[in-house]
């Protein structure tokens, strides 16, 4: 499969998806004098499918989905999963807490750091952002169970 | 003129005061900052500085904020010169000439002319705020729905047309940027749209998040496992000067750039974004040597960058004239003055000459110590850039999810920052475009509700698109457009035509 084909059919199959979550929600479609809630989303959804198809049908030229370099699959994972961790830890751990292991994680984790430079470097952006926008600046950022 | 000229030398005896110059250098410094660091915008720096000034008198705010705005703008063309990373989603544009011609040598060089570019746009964008307020402010009041939705399609219009690679892919990415707009409430019959029971996505996809995702969060996943990070191309200062046919190729770019930019900034939307995709586009159009572009034209940096600039001064005339807000920066900066009690809208420069004045004299004033910030010191800015990356990639991440955290308070906006993130990645792996994915999002709302309230307003008739003068010449505007792309097309065919019959042509001899 080619990079076009893969992306052609990604596209053409989330703008199938709209379209069924249309059906689904039941939202009135209107008419062209009076278009309802669904009816732009209807129409870029249909202009997305064509153009997917479209793509897809141009793309036996482009590279192969293998030979486009997937080198830093497992970096971008982890950066992922550190966010997801960010997003479900922000609210319950608090700021500094969720930023100080999230940043260990990635230092040592997956740079290879030493423990002691990495905890070091994650504590000092993690408190020094804290007091400059919390402290200083007065953005309220989250403190979680234990107050951090 | 005289009473104009009066009140601007009582605006500069208050911009020139050592508190507001203060608070404006403040202003200048975060916001160049927030430009150079990529993943934090300017939205999201005035959003984490809004409840700091709090403390401030209305005059102190709107001068530091406005600093973050432009400042954002000077210091957004530094990291896509450099490292060809937009600082901010403005900087789009620069990053492909800006970083080409850094390639070429001429780094510093792309820098002088987009900080000088910038500020004289800056400050000829002030004069036109300052002398032209008042008749544009009235002339955008004209404007309803049937204008709003011509000009919402003559911009996307302008993004197919300037599409350098694949139109069907410009266009595809558009559509999805646009469905992804749709998501939340809808603005006419209050249904809730593809939110999946999300109740915070009621308000929609932030751009913020969106932005910060396809931009910054991909650049991360894109280069950290890299084993070479990007690099960052280090100017020198005695680079710095363009040679004179470099200032003779940007004079004209930047003084299209500052009319494009201070007009687009005046309407409606995300406009320093859309203005420096615009000047991009007429700037491609117009040159003698289009082949150049993409590969470090002069013009594709001067263009852009000027006509940003200028766009944040248009911005401020429908907020400081009409107390209406163009797009969610000046929306920002307006609640900041109305914590302080300060009424916006017309008699805002009447009751408030101090604050008016003040403003406009400090943006002058702000402009210049941008200029100093930005070339002699760039070498400090970007020292920012020299720390390795696997430790400026962590701290970026964490200041762009604090950003994105900040602006509603809301861990929502962190898991689309999250899904855009991964969005854009896979794009960018595809060679698609995210660009226009941002431009969908932002105009999506605006173009949905505009075209349906002009279809209430005409009974359902689409003849009120050229019945009324604006919308109509808007319309033909981008039907123009449209027909210079087929005429493009069709030279193209002919070529592919005449080759292939030269093929024919050789087999059969």
């Amino acid at each position: 499969m080619t990079t076009d084909r893969v992306a052609g059919i990604g596209l053409a199959l989330f703008a199938l998806i709209i379209l069924e979550e249309s059906w689904r929600l039941r939202l009135p479609l209107g008419t062209m004098a009076m278009p309802g809630p669904a009816y732009v989303p209807a129409l870029l959804a249909g202009a997305l499918v064509v153009s997917g198809v479209l793509i897809a049908a141009q793309g036996a030229r482009a590279p192969r989905l293998g030979a486009v370099g997937w080198g830093e699959w497992r970096h971008a994972v982890a950066i992922l999963a550190v966010c997801a961790f960010i997003a479900l830890g922000l609210e319950r751990l608090g700021y500094r807490l969720t930023m100080s292991l999230a940043c260990a994680f990635l230092l040592v984790g997956i740079e290879r750091k030493s423990l002691v430079t990495a905890l070091v470097v994650a504590a000092s952006i993690a408190v020094g952002t804290h007091y400059l926008f919390d402290t200083l600046l007065r953005v309220q950022l989250p403190r979680g169970a234990f107050g951090l | 003129m005289l009473e104009t000229l009066g009140n601007l030398g009582a605006g500069f005896s208050v911009a020139l005061s050592p508190p507001i110059l203060f608070y404006a250098f403040v202003g200048c410094v975060i916001g160049t900052l927030v430009g150079v660091l990529p993943g934090v915008g300017p939205l999201a720096g005035i959003s984490l500085l809004l409840p700091a000034t709090f403390g401030l008198d209305a005059t102190r705010a709107i001068v530091m904020l406005a600093g973050i705005y432009y400042g954002a703008m000077y210091g957004g063309s530094t990291t896509s010169i450099l490292m060809r990373i937009p600082g901010e989603a403005a900087s789009v544009m620069t990053c492909i000439d800006g970083y080409a011609m850094a390639r070429k040598g001429r780094a510093g060089a792309a820098l002088a002319i987009a900080a000088v570019g910038s500020y004289v746009a800056g400050t000829g964008s002030i004069v036109g705020l300052m002398a032209l307020a008042p008749p544009l402010a009235t002339f955008a009041l004209r404007f309803g729905p049937p204008e709003y939705t011509a000009l919402y399609v003559l911009g996307l219009l302008v993004l197919a047309y300037m599409s350098s690679g694949s139109m069907v892919k410009s266009l595809a990415m558009a559509a999805l940027g646009l469905l992804l707009g749709m998501v939340g409430i809808d603005q006419m019959t209050g249904y809730f749209r593809y939110a999946y029971g999300v109740v915070e996505l009621g308000d929609g996809l932030g751009v913020v998040p969106v932005a910060v995702g396809l931009f910054g969060v991909a650049e991360i996943l894109a280069s950290a496992g890299q084993p070479a990070p990007p690099e960052v191309i280090k100017p020198r200062m005695r680079e710095l000067l363009p040679t004179r046919q470099e200032w003779r190729e940007s004079g004209w770019p930047i003084a299209r750039g500052t009319v494009l930019g201070f007009l687009i900034g005046i309407l409606p939307g995300s406009a320093h974004i859309i203005a420096s995709f615009v000047s991009y586009a007429v700037e491609k159009r117009w040159s003698r040597h289009p082949e150049q572009f993409g590969h470090g034209a002069v013009a594709g940096v001067a263009g852009p960058e000027s006509a940003n600039n200028s766009a944040t001064s248009g911005a401020m005339v429908p907020m400081l004239a009409l107390g209406v807000p163009s797009g969610p920066i000046p929306a920002v900066m307006l609640a900041a003055i109305m914590v302080h009690g300060v009424a916006p809208g017309p008699l805002l420069i009447q009751q408030q000459p101090q604050l008016f004045w003040g403003f406009i004299a400090s943006m002058y004033v702000g402009n210049v110590m941008l200029l100093i910030l930005n070339l002699p010191l760039v070498g400090l800015f970007v020292n920012i850039l020299r720390v390795p990356y696997p430790y400026l990639y962590p701290a970026i991440l964490i200041f762009a999810t604090l950003g994105v955290y900040a602006v509603n308070n809301s861990v929502v906006d962190v898991w689309i920052m999250l899904v855009t993130g991964l969005l854009g990645w896979l794009l960018r792996k595809l060679d698609f475009e995210t660009a226009p994915v941002v431009l969908g999002v932002v105009l999506a709302p605006l173009l949905e509700l505009s075209l349906r309230q002009s279809l209430a307003m005409s009974d359902g008739h689409y003849g009120i698109f050229v019945q009324r003068p604006i919308a109509a010449t808007l319309l033909a505007a981008g039907a123009a457009l449209v027909l210079l792309n087929l005429y493009s097309f069709v030279r193209r065919g002919l070529d592919w035509r005449a080759k292939l019959a030269l093929a024919e042509k050789g087999e059969a001899q």
